[in-house]
């Protein structure tokens, strides 16, 4: 099997990498970068566990051959915190004990990333559709709603503090 | 305000920020340098003598470094010590289809993927077994040698109180039939392992799973490798649920694979062979005889059921049981039969899934109730209040009820759904179901008999106030890491998040037996917590000197030891440890706990049951359903659990919708089917589980009932939940269309073949199964005892 040089954008950070042509996002990100915070579950397309953000949409990097996104901006859950900032969402996911076993957490968090980049205080139903791709074996989903729901507070609180207050 | 600076706070767990950020390693995240990737090859056939395997051709390729195959680990193994009947790759036979035959080390995962098609195995198909009533038959081959009667795995039958005069003193007795359909736990992670054989001989194994101490035992006896040579560590589990609890193929393969290569070697399922590892949900056929005066009250209850056990052990003689033994801790049974048998068929193994064998029979039992009070004219919230098992009593099978607050959840579950003023009361298509149950916090007998702890700690305080705790628990996700560290923390009044938690590894962490029968919190709290108060006793006793105050009156919190009536007399936590240390050396302690000798019967049989706390759970469910597509929709899951005291409410609340979302998965869409032989949808596509979509409403009430033995009150938070979640949305269908659907899952097809809506069929007024066949000329006498009591015999009236 030949390998191909490939160039990728993750994190902000540039990566070349010599890889099999036909190894996907997913096995670059983990066995070629030690980017294993992206999980799988299936490398179906079925389970959501390997979502990544490709230009801020969620993507299933199972499905994905980094030929595809050369020129793109890739972000996993490495990339979620900015130096020791975390993220709110990863704030809110710890609070709310919306990650359990953790393994579909990365994705989740991505998908919901997206979501309120898109949406920044979206309703409990326009939560759900927007994480309807990602399997959670463990939560019953109910406290990844209540996290996402606290991101969005916190992320807006100007906005947050104003609705209190009606 | 709680006396606790630590239990009962709504805290994070300190290891949910590894996950968080990425960091958590889970065995497939482990790569060391030089590793080899393992590939299984698996079988083809549900049932097939090997007549011959040649590797030869693999072995050939580029890259294959090695393969090992059946006859390289003859040993017998399996997690319960009295029925090990599987080998960690095929020897002889093949029993099910994706039994694993063989495992290739190459030096990448595709090589070894490649490879499995070039090893040459040769096959003499059998007939396969596939249903109970097949396995029942003696004219039909065997899976096993060993199963004396037909392909019986385990027959067992126990008698507890007067049964005759229970049924003679009966007005009304109910004889209904029931199947609980299989299915699978479905972890997001699949199952991988990491084997290391190092320079020193020495070998270790990361690996997902929930048992470490089994499965170090199990390596031992397949490997011929002394356990003081063999190091298992339990890498956070992306989910378990019970599937994680064997010793499997892959995990003995890596370490062999290691052993003769002098490399590391990773194996990692894919998402079809988790299909095939299995060890789920058995499917139950089952048969409920309950006698009942007119006030409802229960006078006997005979339990029968058939266990489709799938091809091998796994923990089949415990699942046999458990399908009876816990009938007795909720409702008062003055007498009690029970009568279960596990047939081997040509299927995956089944095993312990969430409830272990109790989820079957309550929702059998919990939809006759709901019968019975319909047949009664009693309301179903007030007839369960009136039956209910008291606090601090015995079953007439033995158990040992301690604390017991199913009285309470029925009541807060009505309650905050308003079940009173809507059931029976909503318009046609719109119902609600309620249930109870409850499980067990822990099992109170080990799986090898002996004498020793179930659970095992120990403590260390450092010179700068940091802690340790050491257990052999396994971290799943449901947060047995946060129970070590608040536990200690409570007791040493330091903040979680100053205690370390190394877990589940052979070598560094006292014994525990693992994170199955949601026995941590209970059985390693209690261990950590004795560990914890051994070095709390030297803090006092330097601290009570030093603030010139008698013991009783320090208050550790905050990480300061206090005057509890003069607060800002103080010293740092640091400042006591420090002067411990001095006073009384390094500061490390141990703790264990062993459940009490008192809680079973004493009969054969007794050992599975009993319990040091049992959880007690209610559910009101409330669905509505759609009368041209037969499709269910829960609106809401209100699920009330007893779990003693909530150690982290965070962490219940957790447990308890994760309990309401699984139950909903089965009770509405999750089967283990199979197209003859053929597993019908190894997928997640295929196997439907609940999305975000999918999932209703769930309301999660903590109840607290501070059990007098539990660490700081607790009981088990774990499984229990899910259990009256599925009885609970059978009975709100019968009070949404008056249709009783006795066996799972609850599917469009069976709602639309109810309501007479599929053609050339005549609408009834119940799904499910009427009986067991087993019409056969002259049946063995073993025959006879497994099949059904004639419901003539006990005079009752039936549907």
């Amino acid at each position: 099997m030949s390998k191909q040089l490939c160039t990728l954008k993750v994190n902000g950070d540039i990566c070349t990498v010599a890889a099999d042509s036909h190894h996907t996002l997913l096995e670059i990100l983990r066995e070629e970068l030690g980017l294993t915070g992206t999980k799988h579950g299936c490398e179906l397309g079925e389970c959501g566990a390997c979502t990544v953000l490709v230009n801020g949409m969620p993507m299933l990097a199972c499905l994905t051959l980094p030929q595809q996104i050369e020129d793109a901006e890739i972000t996993t859950v490495e990339g979620l915190a900015v130096g020791a900032e975390l993220n709110p969402i990863q704030t809110a996911f710890a609070e709310q004990g919306a990650a359990q076993c953790g393994y579909c957490t990365p994705g989740m968090m991505l998908s919901a990333k997206a979501l309120l980049e898109a949406n920044p205080s979206p309703t409990r139903d326009e939560i759900a559709h927007a994480i309807s791709g990602n399997l959670c074996r463990c939560t019953g989903y109910t406290s990844i709603y209540e996290a996402i729901e606290q991101a969005a507070s916190m992320m807006q609180p100007a906005r947050a503090e104003a609705g209190s207050r009606e | 305000m709680s006396d606790f600076s630590v239990i009962g706070h709504r805290l994070p767990k300190v290891n949910t920020w590894d996950h968080l950020t990425g960091r958590a390693k889970y065995a497939d995240d482990i790569f060391l340098p030089r590793m080899l990737y393992g590939r299984l090859l698996r079988s083809p056939h549900a049932h097939a003598r090997i007549v011959s395997i040649d590797a030869s051709r693999a072995l050939a390729h580029p890259g294959v470094i090695d393969i090992v195959l059946g006859p390289d680990m003859p040993e017998l193994m399996g997690i319960m010590p009295s029925t090990q009947d599987e080998t960690a790759l095929a020897v002889d036979k093949v029993r099910y289809v994706g039994e694993p035959v063989a495992a290739v080390a190459a030096v990448d995962e595709d090589t070894a993927f490649d490879a499995l098609s070039l090893i040459d195995v040769e096959y003499e198909v059998l007939a396969p077994i596939l249903t109970i009533q097949d396995a029942l038959r003696e004219d039909l081959p065997k899976l096993h040698a060993h199963s004396k009667d037909a392909n019986v795995f385990k027959d067992v039958h126990l008698e507890f109180g007067d049964m005759a005069a229970g049924f003679a003193a009966a007005a009304h007795v109910r004889d209904d039939w029931f199947f609980y359909d299989g299915n699978t736990h479905a972890p997001i992670e699949t199952h991988a392992s990491v084997a290391s054989w190092d320079g020193d001989g020495k070998l270790t194994l990361w690996s997902a799973t929930q048992v470490p101490h089994y499965l170090h035992r199990e390596l031992e006896k397949v490997l011929g490798v002394p356990r003081s040579h063999i190091r298992v560590i339990a890498t956070p589990n992306g989910g378990g649920f019970g599937g994680k609890s064997d010793p499997f193929g892959h995990e003995f393969a890596a370490c062999l694979l290691s052993k003769r290569t002098r490399r590391p070697v990773k194996i990692t399922l894919d998402r079809e062979e988790v299909f095939y590892a299995h060890r789920g949900r058995h499917p139950v056929l089952m048969r409920m005889r309950t006698g009942v005066k007119t006030t409802g009250e229960i006078t006997a209850v005979h339990a029968q059921t058939w266990l489709d056990g799938g091809a091998y052990a796994s923990y089949g003689i415990a699942t046999t049981y458990y399908t009876g033994a816990l009938m007795t801790v909720t409702y008062q049974i003055p007498a009690y039969k029970f009568d279960g048998v596990r047939l081997y068929t040509n299927k995956p193994p089944c095993g312990p899934k969430r409830g272990h064998g109790t989820t079957q029979p309550r929702y059998a039992f919990e939809i006759q109730l709901d019968k019975i009070a319909a047949d009664l004219g009693l309301d179903p919230l007030a007839y369960r209040q009136s039956i209910l098992q008291p606090a601090g009593s015995r079953t007439v099978n033995g158990l040992r009820v301690t604390s017991m607050g199913l009285g309470q959840a029925l009541d807060a579950a009505a309650a905050s759904s308003s079940f009173g003023t809507k059931h029976g009361k909503l318009p046609r298509g719109r119902g609600v179901g309620i249930a109870g149950s409850a499980y067990m916090s822990g099992a109170g007998l080990p799986i090898y008999w002996n004498d020793l702890p179930h659970s095992g700690a120990h403590v260390k305080i450092d010179r700068g106030g940091g802690v340790t705790v050491s257990c052999g628990t396994a971290e799943l996700g449901q947060g047995s890491d946060m129970v070590l560290a608040m536990v200690t923390a409570e007791a040493l009044g330091v903040r979680p998040e100053d205690v370390h938690v190394v877990s589940g590894d052979t070598t560094l962490t006292p014994v525990d037996l693992g994170s199955y029968s949601s026995r941590v919190t209970f059985m390693a709290g209690n261990a950590t917590k004795a560990a914890a108060f051994k070095l709390r006793a030297l803090l006092e006793d330097v601290a009570a000197e030093k603030l010139g105050i008698s013991a009783d009156r320090l208050v550790f919190a905050h990480r300061r030891v206090y005057d509890r009536e003069q607060p800002d007399h103080c010293m740092t936590f640091v400042e006591a440890a420090v002067a411990a240390e001095a006073k009384h050396g390094t500061l490390v302690s141990v703790g264990s706990y062993k459940p009490p000798a008192d809680i079973r019967g004493k009969f054969k049989g007794a050992g599975v049951g009993p319990s040091p706390a049992y959880s007690y759970q209610a559910c009101v469910a409330e669905v509505t359903v759609d009368l041209e597509t037969g499709e269910v929709k829960i609106d809401k899951l209100t699920l009330a659990h007893d779990c003693g005291r909530a150690l982290n409410p965070v962490s219940v609340e957790g447990q308890i919708e994760g309990g309401a979302y699984m139950g909903a998965g089965e009770a509405l869409m999750e089967e283990q089917g199979f197209r003859a032989w053929m597993h019908k949808k190894p997928s997640l596509l295929d196997y439907k589980i609940p999305t975000s979509l999918d999932t209703p409403p769930i309301q999660a009430i903590v109840i607290e009932t501070i059990d007098a033995e539990g660490p700081y009150g607790a009981k088990e938070a774990g499984e229990g939940p899910l259990n009256p979640v599925v009885p609970a949305i059978a009975n709100a269908v019968y009070d949404a269309i008056g249709v009783r659907i006795d066996e799972t899952p609850i599917t469009p097809e069976k709602i639309l073949r109810a309501l007479g809506k599929l053609p050339g069929r005549p609408a009834t007024n119940r799904i499910g199964p009427d009986g067991l066949e087993t019409a056969q000329p002259d049946p063995k006498p073993f025959i006879r005892k497994l099949q059904a009591t004639s419901a003539g015999a006990a005079g009752g009236d039936s549907d």
